[in-house]
């Protein structure tokens, strides 16, 4: 297929995507007035379950088994990701390493600095999202995407050896395995001590503290867990694959 | 609609575009970097603070990062070959 009748037909078929959009859009209620249901489902959170952040709410407790299915799909990907990228390690390991820390020496003095200071700051924004998760916007995956970014920070710093040394692969996958099971056993608890799976049967507490909310926060530090180890899994195999190992 | 929504709008479409355009894969991966920064704000302008909080990380950071650690390691197998 010759570029013009390509061009002509991506055309078309972007007007026809945009008349679809456009449609469905003019049927939407207007911005910022929630129709029914959706007010219902704030009222139940903010006076029944006392989470102050619904989003939260939606995920860890109304919709509990959709992020447990979430999580888990997650725990997969990293997992199959670990099994395709640790194939053919060990070899050639030694002779790449010389080259590696000249790799390391040639990174910018500045963006080592700016690179250090940054991780501690990340691991402590991380933390508060995950934590605070039922109070305002954050949660679990969010935190933990950024907890992981910490690790990829370290790395951009120059530190790939210093990475090797600590070798957190053992440590990310504990986490990735430990936060996933965390939220199965939170999940069957609530047979154990309420009537349903997934029942959110702690204590609610008071609306805006930080132990409140029952069962959410501790569902989100379980997903903050999980995805931490998950993405960084990924992103350490990666890593190795293409720079510790990349000659074989 | 405020001022807000409709630069946050149209970065977004300008982005878009530019990520198609873009045929480097590297240059491809860092224009896709930005465009998912654009992507957060607009979460952010239209009150949407949880999802823009993961875009950021992981369309301005992870994905463009995996994309650039896989082109490095298909270029060196094929200098190799």
């Amino acid at each position: 297929m010759s570029v013009r009748p390509r061009t002509v037909a991506a055309l078309l078929a972007l007007a026809g995507l945009a008349a679809l959009i456009a449609w469905a859009a003019s049927e939407l209620t207007p911005f910022g007035t929630p129709s029914g249901p959706a007010n219902a489902i704030v009222r139940t959170l903010v006076h029944e379950r006392h989470a102050a952040n619904t989003v939260n709410g939606v995920t860890y407790d109304l919709r509990g088994l959709d992020t447990l299915g979430e999580e888990l799909i997650l725990f997969v990907a990293a997992l199959g990701s670990a099994v395709l990228l640790r194939h053919g390690r060990g070899e050639d390991v030694e002779q790449e390493r010389g080259e590696d820390e000249r790799g390391a020496a040639r990174t910018p003095d500045a963006l080592r600095a700016a690179g250090t200071a940054l991780v501690g700051p990340l691991v402590v924004l991380g933390v508060y999202v995950v934590v605070h998760g039922h109070l305002s916007p954050g949660g679990g995956f969010q935190g933990g995407v950024v907890l992981a970014a910490g690790l990829l920070l370290v790395y951009a710093a120059g530190q790939v050896m210093a990475l090797k040394r600590v070798e957190p692969t053992a440590l990310v996958e504990v986490a990735d395995a430990t936060g996933a099971l965390a939220y199965a056993l939170v999940a069957a608890a609530g047979l154990v001590f309420a009537t349903a799976a997934l029942e959110n049967f702690l204590p609610f507490g008071t609306t805006g503290n930080l132990l409140s909310a029952g069962t959410i926060p501790v569902l989100s530090v379980a997903v903050g867990v999980e995805v931490t180890g998950a993405v960084a899994l990924i992103l350490t195999e990666l890593l190795d694959q293409t720079l510790l190992r990349g000659g074989e | 609609m405020t001022v807000l929504h409709v630069v946050a709008l149209a970065a977004v479409a300008a982005g878009g575009t530019a990520v198609a355009l873009a045929r480097d894969p590297v240059r491809q991966a860092l224009v896709a970097s930005v465009f998912g920064l654009s992507l957060a704000l607009l979460f952010f302008a239209f009150q949407a603070p949880d999802v823009a909080i993961s875009q950021i990380v992981v369309a301005t950071v992870a994905v463009p990062v995996m994309v650039l650690l896989a082109l490095t390691k298909l270029r060196r197998d094929e200098e190799q070959r």
